[in-house]
């Protein structure tokens, strides 16, 4: 029989990046001065757990590698070595190495053993020194003991007229650990062949009958064996009770053979009439034979697929992403869908033959619909729901490796693990994340002489926090270091001519700089930060989540970037604007404010391009409709509406016919179904069936330069 | 065919196991460590107990001594699922009252084999 073991390897896959998440937490936490036993325990069992199923499912090269780092784990747990700080950095690195190895897996390649290779170099050095050297003179000596038993057993076994007598003596109790003798005797008959054993028992240690315990053994055997057998193969029917039983093994020459080959009934008869445990008697009575040529080839095929087998695999590429959901959730959406149902039936049935008088309860139908139907919306984002603690988990070994390299002494802070956010906004988030870390470390956090001279403790501290607000959620970013500094780069902004020689800037707009493309302030390009890839592309990447970031800063205090993300990226909470026959969805969270249009605030500027004075500032003004072509610049508005928006921290005017309502919409990619558009981000289908696309606000506001330049307009295809 | 207890915290070797047994024809009620597979015991009699040695909350070793006690697990077969560098694992496992075990990795038909020399 052949099992497809692939089936598991997805599992196997999803638990070992599991065990090998709580192996990094957990040696993070490790303190090499205060070992915590059940840490080390915990790591251990993960390293096994990987180990052992690696084994199973034919990764050997993950196997193996994990067997060194598990030995040295192993003599760490057992006490016979104390932990010290190189190994946890090694571990670390293993666990780096695993997680590499086994993605590289599990997308169908050859993993790169070179980093496994040179890692486990490290691990075979440090087994070398070993605290108990006795070890590893030993096992060649065994080897070299077992091989010469080996040979002598198949010489024996090459003269086919001789055999084994195997005296067998068992412990009283071995009962006691579920092993029976007769399990064994036949196991050894299935071996050799029924006319090939003889099973005389020896009844001499049975005690009186009033002193008899029925769950002991009193009986020892002689089992005389008649074939080329050779004695391992013999021991290995007795290898789990080797230790709770008396066992001689005596070389047969041919004569003895020869005398006892008629025995073979009669020790049967003798062995019922003796037998103390009645289960032994009724086993030893079936008929047992006739299976054994099946049971041996079939031994024999296994070995042989067995090793066939990896050769074969095929790896998977590219498995389904999946996510785990629990079991409450479920419950609750099946509740919800049983819900459903029963509203829809109540309406059926008020359908069939509907008069006025039923109109209450037709509204109150479908009130409950509208009900229900939210709580379903509800309860299925839920399900892509999962804590912030998943992008999180990584920054405190980010914050440790970088830490160390720079010589900075950090405390890693992190608060509202266990809020959650929608799966694929926590993917896209990551990678800002880091690099917010990895700046607040680098440029944030002074050095510790610097931060003691300032009269801080030399610890820096760096917070991630993560919390609801509203419809959104809300990570910040914060550092305890020396907050930006206003004069640098309001000097930075001039030299590169992002801000005119003569304006001045408040403190907030200096800050606000540092998310201008092309800007980075560090004066040596570092390999922590500032790779080329700086606070623009950050706030780019927010962007496209539909999220927004700011940044707050104190001089001498630290620094707080706030990330601003909505909860999920498939429904959006939308305003409805009519534009000449045309409907238009604006994202609610963008709208600063709307409001009714007065010809006389506007100011005309360089070619078409209005600005309007709204309060303290100027806005430039975007017609929507021009934008979309949908009427020339001449056609006069009857009676405008201002939608004020605001995206990447600037204010623009939209000019629109009309407001419409307010409704949550379900997101429509446009590039999934035609390509992207400049201006607008997405389409949704609304309630009459229609189109509707949602106008990309940063978009809009950013090309309102280059349309004024002549460049391509918003609104055609790019 | 034979009720089997299969015990092991990681989901993968659980399901191989099961998977193989039951292809076998044989009843598998799975458990996710000792704790779980000592209320699964209490409830009924299996005829197997199959056991992974590390486990969290109650490892395969103290599952086999708690295991013993009980009258009907006294002659019952209980097979540690073990590593060959656990060589002292297999000492303790048989103090306390283990059958036998079976060497990781192991292959569905070793599984078999293994256990069908046990249940006969």
């Amino acid at each position: 029989m052949s099992i497809d073991l692939s089936q598991f390897h997805q599992i196997f896959f999803e638990e070992s990046f599991e065990g090998l998440d709580v192996m990094e937490s957990q040696l993070l936490e490790l303190q090499p001065q205060e070992v915590d036993a059940e840490s080390v325990n915990t790591i251990f069992r993960a390293a096994h757990s990987i180990k052992g199923g690696a084994g199973t499912f034919g990764f050997m090269q993950v196997s193996e590698f994990t067997h060194v780092l598990e030995t040295l784990l192993d003599e760490i747990r057992s006490g016979t070595r104390t932990m010290q700080r190189n190994y946890i950095d090694l571990f670390l690195q293993s666990v780096d190495c695993l997680r590499a190895m086994l993605g590289s897996i599990q997308a169908g390649s050859e993993p790169d053993m070179e980093r496994a290779a040179a890692l486990k170099t490290s691990f075979q050095d440090i087994l070398k020194q070993s605290s108990s050297p006795g070890q590893e003179g030993d096992v060649p000596a065994e080897t070299v003991a077992a091989n010469a038993e080996d040979t002598a057993g198949n010489g024996d076994g090459d003269d086919a007229e001789t055999g084994w007598r195997i005296i067998f003596r068992p412990s009283e109790d071995i009962l006691q650990t579920g092993n029976e003798p007769f399990r064994m005797f036949r196991e050894l008959q299935e071996l050799v062949g029924t006319e090939h054993l003889t099973v005389i028992p020896v009844t001499e240690n049975l005690p009186e009958f009033t002193s008899l315990h029925p769950e002991n053994c009193y009986l020892s055997w002689i089992l005389e064996v008649r074939s080329d057998i050779s004695r391992d193969d013999i021991a290995s029917v007795f290898e789990w009770v080797e230790d709770d039983c008396d066992i001689d093994y005596q070389p047969l020459s041919s004569a003895a053979v020869k005398e006892h080959t008629s025995d073979t009934g009669e020790a049967q008869t003798d062995t019922e009439q003796n037998s103390v445990v009645d289960d032994m008697a009724v086993v030893n009575a079936e008929p047992p034979a006739a299976l054994v040529p099946e049971k041996v080839s079939e031994a024999l095929s296994a070995a042989g697929t067995q090793k066939a087998k990896p050769a074969a695999r095929a790896a998977k590429a590219n498995e389904p992403s999946s996510i785990r959901v629990s079991i409450d959730k479920v419950d609750s959406l099946i509740n919800m869908v049983g819900e459903l149902v029963i509203t829809q039936s109540m309406l059926g049935e008020l359908g069939q033959d509907f008069d006025m008088s039923r109109l209450a309860r037709l509204q109150e139908g479908l009130s409950q619909l509208e009900q229900n139907t939210r709580e379903l919306q509800e309860s299925v984002m839920k399900i892509r729901m999962m804590p912030i603690s998943f992008a999180f988990s990584r920054f405190p070994r980010l914050v440790r490796d970088l830490g160390g390299q720079l010589s900075k002494q950090v405390n890693l802070v992190m608060l509202g693990e266990n809020t959650e956010l929608d799966k694929t906004v926590m993917e896209k988030i990551g990678d800002p994340l880091v690099h917010l870390v990895r700046n607040s470390l680098d440029h944030g956090l002074e050095t510790t002489e610097q931060r003691l001279t300032a009269g801080k403790s030399g610890e820096g501290t760096i917070t991630l926090n993560a919390y609801h607000q509203g419809g959104n959620i809300v990570i910040e970013v914060k550092d305890d270091g020396a907050g930006l500094n206003e004069e640098r780069i309001l000097n930075k902004a001039r030299q590169k001519g992002l801000v005119p020689e003569a304006q001045e800037l408040s403190s907030e707009e200096i800050h606000q700089l540092i998310f201008l493309p092309g800007f980075s302030t560090a004066d040596v390009v570092s390999d922590i930060s500032g790779r080329g890839v700086g606070m623009d592309v950050v706030r780019r990447n927010i962007a496209e989540l539909n999220g927004s970031i700011e940044v707050k800063s104190t001089r001498g205090k630290g620094s707080t970037f706030i990330i601003r993300l909505p909860l999920t990226l498939a429904i959006l909470d939308g305003q409805l604007v009519k534009v000449k026959d045309e409907t238009y969805i604006f994202p609610l969270v963008s709208i600063v404010e709307s409001i009714q249009l007065q010809k006389r605030s506007l100011n005309h500027v360089t070619g078409s391009q209005y600005v309007m004075k709204l309060r303290d500032e100027y806005i430039p003004i975007v017609r929507l409709d021009e934008l979309f072509n949908l009427r020339s610049s001449d056609e006069e508005f009857e009676s405008p509406m201002l939608v004020v928006v605001e995206g990447d921290n600037e204010k623009v005017g939209i000019v629109v016919d009309d407001l419409l309502g307010q409704q949550q919409v379900v997101i429509k990619s446009l590039e999934q179904n035609y390509q992207r558009v400049t201006g607008i981000s997405g389409a949704t289908i609304l309630g009459d069936g229609t189109v509707a696309l949602i106008i990309d606000v940063s978009d809009v506001g950013k090309n309102l330069d280059k349309s004024v330049k002549g460049q391509p307009r918003p609104g055609q295809a790019a | 065919m034979a009720s089997i207890l299969a015990v092991d915290d990681s989901a993968s070797m659980r399901q191989m196991v099961s998977f193989t047994l039951r292809g076998a024809g044989h009843d598998v009620q799975e458990a996710n460590d000792g704790v779980q597979a000592l209320e699964f015991a209490n409830k009924k009699k299996y005829d197997l107990v199959l056991s992974d040695v590390n486990m969290p909350n109650m490892n395969g070793i103290e599952l086999v001594k708690e295991l013993r006690q009980l009258a009907d697990y006294k002659f019952v077969p209980v097979l540690m699922l073990t590593t060959e560098s656990a060589g002292d694992v297999k000492a303790q496992g048989k103090q306390a009252g283990a059958t036998g075990w079976i060497v990781k990795p192991f292959n569905p038909e070793q599984l078999l084999s293994t256990i069908k020399r046990v249940l006969g």
